[in-house]
């Protein structure tokens, strides 16, 4: 075969791969992922028994250890919504009133569960931007 | 000391800009002495920030908190080792650490090529200078580290406990390393092409610059990955974090970088791919900077809304499109010498090892970016976890590892059957073997994907365990001696080739350990009480008894520890006596001054037993909540009856409260929640890390003339040969 015909198919046949991966991961993005939302957000639009990302700080006075389950409220970052979680196994170790935490939960009758090992509690004070307090 | 740290930063931005004008206007108008002083106004750009920087170090060291960022960043109580490194936990003293290195590294590059390039460089010391100057900008204008309060406070915050790990010393410095290494290549490859001078030379002049920067950054990140396995207490190295994929995302392409320049040295190929991998590079290293910086990703890291984002954004926007339109406007000075022959080449499989990566970096990237990308397509924040991640990265890496075994011994140009058989037929043998002995003596085959990796892995070591055969049984049949002393001299002969071997190995053994901890991992978290045994794998744990102690320093409280002594046993046998321990900062809260000892940070030291098969890992958690009524009614007590007592009695009344406490824990402790993990080979993750550093060191480590010279005809003759064969 002519080797200019020849790069030319092989050119093609990649750049076909590369769309086709890229292809997938837009498609299984899109699919797959959870919404991630504020209190306020998902009072409004949760669904019972799908998953949804929850970011916002643990509201002041709302966090109760009971046994190996933990229950706090989630307050939207700016504003005054709440919503209430438990959460059963072990806490990461910044986790505490007032930092912000993502959580995957589910909604389960009035309250939300959070999925076991999904609880990430942002770390608060090495990137912290100036001025704010912790 | 203030004022002439911030003098020191204003000086910096000018000369900074004072450099980018000298050298753009030394390079048009062809004035050497322009481009000289362009050069030595980045020299003054280190020296600068360099005072700059000790003034920092030196207000953490002696914890003057008339500084605000120590004030907020260091304490007395923390260890003088960690106030050294308090200096870059905060952005601002991180930032002055990103311009420092910047500055030193390009000094060192244009140093060293101050004779060489002379059309070029003058537009790499600009792209450099700007850089200084973006950065030194930030300093003076919207985050100093120099800002001072007139009355300064007795105590600081102290540094978040967590960070207090001596990997977290050495981790940002090593990541900024590595970003700020890559601007060097970055800002090469754009004096380059400014001037339509595009063969191999910037490559080579800033080649070792590159592999330094990959070497930097790998280390940054098993730092970091180290860190939270032995930190963050939940036992894991990896969790798709967008600070740590920022940090992941330039060393793939980079690592892409250094595969693919070998071509264009060799070949005078993919030259529109070489400068555009590295133009990403560094447009990935700024950004890297900035996400950890901006807080506009929700991560473990980044927290709230910084001022930083807008000037950051601008400046990523102007290096994507100013790469962009550089490459496209100098293609046809980009076309290749030479095509590919065959697919079947040493060309085409460093080809395929770079899509590969690209590949990666794209899934990761896209990955990190997908909640604002989804809310600009769907109006809704989403998020993908690890599983998303995990379905692209595990078949890609697969690939990546079966690949880095291939490249070293297919021939170049075009492979020939008697050059596979001789090359391929006894690794591709042992790693097959290896493959049926695993699946047939344990369960790897229940884990397919893992299994692959296994053989996979065996394959790039045999490979490079029959180079390195070879390669002695050549050189004693040459020039004699015993087996060492011929290894020796042949590393030393090719230490850039055998420096690469090294690392594919290393990574081999990484990637092991990667996926037999991440397949075979036995993870459980359990309440229990003293006496009782949890059964993780096959193991017995029992907690045996709580533990509990104040730690001091210099007469303060610097925080309460509460742990578990666990024996762990097997079939009976004793294993293990574990120790893990939490650790309770205190706040300075003087209204409640016994709760207030807990009302700090918290941070777990885990209780670890490493060995080559398998990790036994161990956090706990104690239940501090049956001690909060007494702590509240030792908070009246002391309200009420404080006042009474002098400065030195009410200092030993609450250490003796405290003690009260602790005692009281450990006398009736209440049930603790634990997390066991039961992890096979991870510490092969480390060694392997470890063993890919130091093939980076051997490639880094620079060739004496004598010995470059002898390599360079060997390279040639073997060519030779390999021509004559093909």
């Amino acid at each position: 075969m002519d080797p200019s015909r020849k790069r030319k198919i092989r050119l093609i046949v990649a750049l076909g791969a590369a769309v086709l991966l890229a292809g997938a991961l837009v498609y299984t993005s899109f699919s797959g992922s959870t919404p991630s939302l504020q209190p306020s957000r998902l009072t409004a639009t949760a669904q019972p028994g799908q998953s949804y990302e929850l970011t916002g700080k643990v509201a002041a006075g709302s966090v109760r250890k009971d046994g190996d389950r933990l229950s706090f409220r989630v307050q939207d970052r700016k504003g005054t919504t709440s919503v209430p979680v438990t959460y059963s196994g072990a806490v990461p170790d910044p986790f505490r009133e007032g930092r912000e935490v993502i959580v995957t939960v589910r909604k389960d009758g009035s309250t939300f569960v959070g999925e076991k090992d999904s609880l990430i509690t942002k770390c608060p004070s090495k990137y912290k931007a100036a001025g704010q307090q912790s | 000391m203030a004022t002439v740290g911030r003098a020191c930063l204003i000086l910096a931005l000018a000369v900074a800009v004072y450099g980018v004008g000298a050298s753009l206007y030394g390079a048009r108008m062809r004035r050497r002495e322009w481009v000289d002083s362009g050069r030595r106004a980045v020299y003054a750009l280190a020296a600068l920030t360099t005072l700059a920087f000790v003034v920092l170090e030196v207000a953490f060291l002696r914890s003057d908190f008339s500084f605000v960022t120590v004030t907020e960043h260091s304490s007395t109580t923390t260890p003088t080792f960690y106030r050294a490194a308090a200096a870059w936990s905060s952005q601002e003293g991180s930032l002055l650490l990103w311009v420092w290195l910047l500055s030193l590294w390009s000094s060192l590059v244009l140093f060293l090529t101050r004779r060489k390039m002379r059309d070029l460089a003058p537009y790499a010391t600009a792209v450099l200078l700007v850089f200084g100057a973006f950065f030194s900008g930030l300093l003076v204008f919207l985050a100093s580290p120099f800002s001072t309060v007139a009355l300064a406070p007795a105590e600081g915050v102290g540094l978040s406990p967590l960070l207090r790990h001596p990997s977290m010393m050495i981790h940002p410095p090593m990541l900024y390393s590595g970003y700020t290494l890559f601007t060097v290549p970055f800002a090469f490859a754009i004096g380059a092409l400014v001037v339509r001078r595009v063969d191999a030379e910037w490559i080579t002049a800033t080649r070792r610059f590159a592999l330094a920067a990959w070497f930097f950054l790998g280390v940054g990140i098993v730092l970091g990955a180290r860190w939270s396995y032995s930190e963050l207490g939940w036992g894991g190295y990896w969790a798709w974090d967008p600070v740590e994929n920022a940090s992941l995302l330039p060393w793939l392409t980079g690592t892409a970088f250094l595969h693919s320049l070998m071509i264009q040295e060799r070949r005078g190929m993919l030259k529109v791919w070489n400068a555009s991998l590295i133009l990403a590079t560094g447009t990935l290293a700024v950004l890297g900077t900035f996400l950890v910086r901006s807080g506009i990703l929700d991560s473990i890291h980044a927290f709230g809304a910084s001022t930083l984002g807008t000037p950051f954004v601008v400046l990523i926007a102007i290096l994507v499109v100013g790469s962009v339109a550089l490459v496209v406007s100098r293609r046809d000075a980009l076309r290749s010498e030479h095509h590919l022959d065959s697919l079947l080449s040493r060309e085409a499989v460093f080809l395929g090892n770079n899509l590969v990566l690209v590949g990666l970096a794209f899934v990761v990237f896209w990955g990190t970016f997908f909640p604002l990308i989804s809310e600009a397509v769907t109006g809704t924040k989403s998020a993908v976890g690890p599983p998303w991640f995990d379905r692209y990265t595990v078949p890609l890496s697969l690939v990546l590892v079966l690949l880095s075994g291939v490249g070293p011994i297919i021939a170049w140009r075009r492979a020939t059957a008697s050059n596979a058989r001789r090359n391929f037929a006894a690794p591709v043998g042992i790693a097959l073997a290896i493959g049926v002995l695993l699946a047939v003596a344990t369960d790897a085959a229940s884990r397919p994907l893992a299994l692959g990796m296994f053989v996979a892995a065996a394959f790039v070591i045999a490979t490079v365990g029959q180079e390195l055969v070879r390669g002695v049984r050549a050189r004693r049949a040459m020039a004699g001696g015993s087996i060492p002393v011929a290894l020796v001299a042949l590393v030393r002969r090719n230490r850039r080739r055998y420096g690469g071997y090294t690392v594919h190995v290393g990574m081999a053994l990484l990637f092991i350990g990667v996926a037999a901890s991440s397949a075979f991992q036995h993870a459980r978290d359990v309440r229990l009480s003293p006496g009782q045994t949890a059964t993780v794998n096959g193991y017995q744990v029992r907690y045996d008894k709580p533990t509990g102690r104040i730690v001091s320093r210099a007469g303060r409280l610097e925080r309460i520890e509460f742990g578990a002594q666990l024996t762990v046993t097997k079939g009976g046998k004793r294993v293990a006596d574990l120790h893990p321990t939490r650790g309770y900062y205190p706040v300075n809260a003087p209204f409640v001054p016994i709760s207030s000892a807990f009302d700090g940070e918290s941070t777990s030291e885990v209780g670890m037993q490493a060995g080559l098969t398998k990790d036994l890992w161990t956090a706990v958690s104690p239940d501090i909540s049956r001690l909060e009524p007494i702590m509240k009614r030792g908070d009246q007590v002391f309200r009420d009856e404080g006042a009474k007592l002098s400065a030195q009695d009410y200092v030993a009344a609450r250490s003796a409260a405290l003690g009260g406490l602790v005692r009281n824990y450990v006398a009736n402790p209440p049930p603790a929640t634990f997390r066991i993990i039961v992890s096979p080979l991870v510490a092969w993750i480390w060694i392997g890390g470890l063993i890919v550093f130091t093939g980076g060191l051997i490639a880094l480590w620079p060739a004496p003339d004598g010995a470059r010279r002898r390599a360079t005809a060997g390279y040639a003759s073997r060519v030779a040969r390999e021509l004559g064969r093909a």
